[in-house]
């Protein structure tokens, strides 16, 4: 399955989500911008629910590239220590279950699992569930 | 210094007007405005004009008469009319001008606000994923809120009920029907915790300000407000904005805080002085957040505030008293100027059913928006 874009995640299995550093000050963002100022970051895998929210609505498309046929999805963002708080998708938990604080782990979801050719969106899921 | 009075105001009612232009509604409201201040187009020496979506302000002077009145046109996110109202102050206290307009108007299409990634310097593949939609940022915002503050789901719909019930007494509102706690907790959820009531909606809408210079006020023999402070400001490192990839973890401080502590050292008092407040609530949860943001209570008091009525027509601060954003929807350039409206009626004690009792003296106004701009004003009797 290919990525969403090109630049997002690293080649090493499992995959890390790629940020950027800012060889100045040391800030860290995701993703990483092209700029002269910023270097590539690969971020931690680990991390905790900062907040989260459901999409109880389809977004619009464009620019929303989802199933047609939608059903509503978590995200929210996780804090990966030192580095940077990352918005993404939250899967394999239930919407019940989801804490403020919660330990994740980075992972792919896929965007459009219908589609013919499947696309990979950075995702987090509770750090608890075996890899 | 004297001060910046305002001696005139006009409003064309929010909402859903179909068939009458955005630019139209504006015009409306400068003609109640001068009718409301004794005056008369041609009296006019300069005005700034703020529109997100509904065309060039200045292009009005068609419609209003060709005077060669100096118009300039203003365009800040949300904070436009804030900043129209800002920029027309000061042309009054640099002395050059004593008597001019603040005017916005806006006019959104239906459903949420469109908003493409590379408007905002994203990639696309953002957009793609599903997260160019505001909804997502407000709900995330109280939802970190909420638990670092204990702020019940209750208080929310609290703050949208209290809406509905002062918009229904307000001409100029668009919901103008009263829903109760219960619908507004059950109603089908947008992003959570919000369901569908704890949001407002992008609107239609014209307000009109005539300010004056004391000296000029006085000549024309007006009873005027007074503009105390008009302030603008934008976000300073690690405050939490609308479509970010991510964000640092390190968290700051906001635009709305700078703006407010601006706001009350020009005007020399402060948050337990004002008798009415009207806070940006394009979210049920942003009212509750802007109270402590704006400096009225501390981060948490809000639930027991809400809990007893503190902020409703008869409470110790009034917050929204037309209903705010959730009952008269947000056109974005008039929506700031709005709130200044209804200000003004509250300090003249011509606000009918919805009007604040006690004689209040002082009015608070306050704007948030994309990405991470505010502006406050404080007006005095």
């Amino acid at each position: 399955m290919r990525a969403i874009a090109e630049g997002l995640f690293t080649q090493d299995v499992p995959p890390r989500l790629i940020g950027g550093r800012n060889r100045h000050t040391g800030r860290i963002v995701f993703p990483c911008p092209d700029s002269e100022d910023f270097e590539p970051h690969p971020l931690s895998r680990e991390g905790s629910l900062w907040s989260y929210t459901i999409q109880r609505f389809r977004p619009k498309s464009p620019p929303y590239e989802g199933p047609e046929n939608f059903s509503p999805w978590a995200l929210g963002y996780v804090a990966l220590p030192g580095e940077t708080m990352v918005e993404a998708r939250l899967v394999n938990v239930a919407f019940d279950d989801l804490a403020i604080g919660m330990p994740m782990r980075f992972t792919l979801a896929v965007l459009d699992d219908q589609a013919d050719d499947p696309r990979a969106i950075p995702a987090f899921e509770p750090a608890e569930i075996a890899a | 210094m004297s001060d910046v009075c305002i001696i005139g105001v006009g409003i064309h009612p929010f909402g859903r007007t179909d068939g009458v232009e955005g630019i139209d509604q504006g015009v409306f409201a400068v003609r109640e405005a001068l009718k409301d201040a004794g005056i008369e187009w041609p009296d006019i020496q300069f005005a700034y004009g703020s529109s997100d979506a509904a065309g060039n302000p200045d292009t009005m002077v068609e419609r209003l008469g060709l005077t060669g009145v100096q118009f300039i046109n203003v365009r800040n996110g949300c904070a436009a009319g804030g900043s129209a109202l800002f920029s027309a102050q000061m042309a009054i206290k640099s002395g050059d001008f004593d008597l001019g307009i603040a005017v916005g108007f806006d006019k959104h299409p239906r459903g949420a606000f469109d908003a493409k990634p590379a408007e905002y310097g994203l990639p696309d593949w953002y957009g793609e994923a599903g997260y160019m939609v505001t909804t997502q940022f407000f709900a995330m915002k109280i939802m970190r809120y909420m638990e670092l503050h204990g702020i019940s789901r209750d208080s929310l719909g609290r703050v949208a009920e209290k809406a509905f019930r002062n918009g229904a007494h307000a001409p100029h509102a668009w919901r103008r029907e009263p829903i109760d706690l219960e619908t507004i907790l059950q109603a089908p959820m947008i992003s959570d915790p919000y369901s569908k009531y704890m949001f407002c909606s992008p609107a239609e809408g014209g307000v009109a300000l005539i300010l004056a210079s004391e000296r000029k006020a006085r000549e024309l023999g007006c009873k005027p407000i007074r503009l105390k402070a008009a302030t603008m400001r934008t976000r300073p490192p690690g405050s939490f904005e609308v479509f970010a990839p991510s964000v640092d973890i390190e968290r700051g401080g906001t635009a709305t805080a700078l703006a407010s502590a601006a706001a009350f050292e020009a005007a020399g008092i402060g948050p337990d002085e004002i008798d009415i407040a009207q806070l940006q609530d394009t979210e049920a949860g942003a009212e509750i957040m802007h109270m402590a943001e704006n400096g009225f209570c501390a981060d948490g008091d809000q639930e027991a505030w809400l809990a007893e009525g503190a902020t409703a027509i008869g409470g110790r601060l009034p917050v929204n008293t037309d209903g705010g954003c959730i009952a008269c929807g947000e056109p974005i350039g008039a929506s700031g100027l709005r709130q200044v409206y209804e200000n003004v009626i509250q300090l003249r004690g011509d606000a009918g059913a919805r009007q604040v009792p006690g004689d209040p003296k002082t009015a608070y106004s306050h704007v948030y928006g994309a990405p991470g701009v505010s502006a406050v004003t404080i007006l005095e009797r």
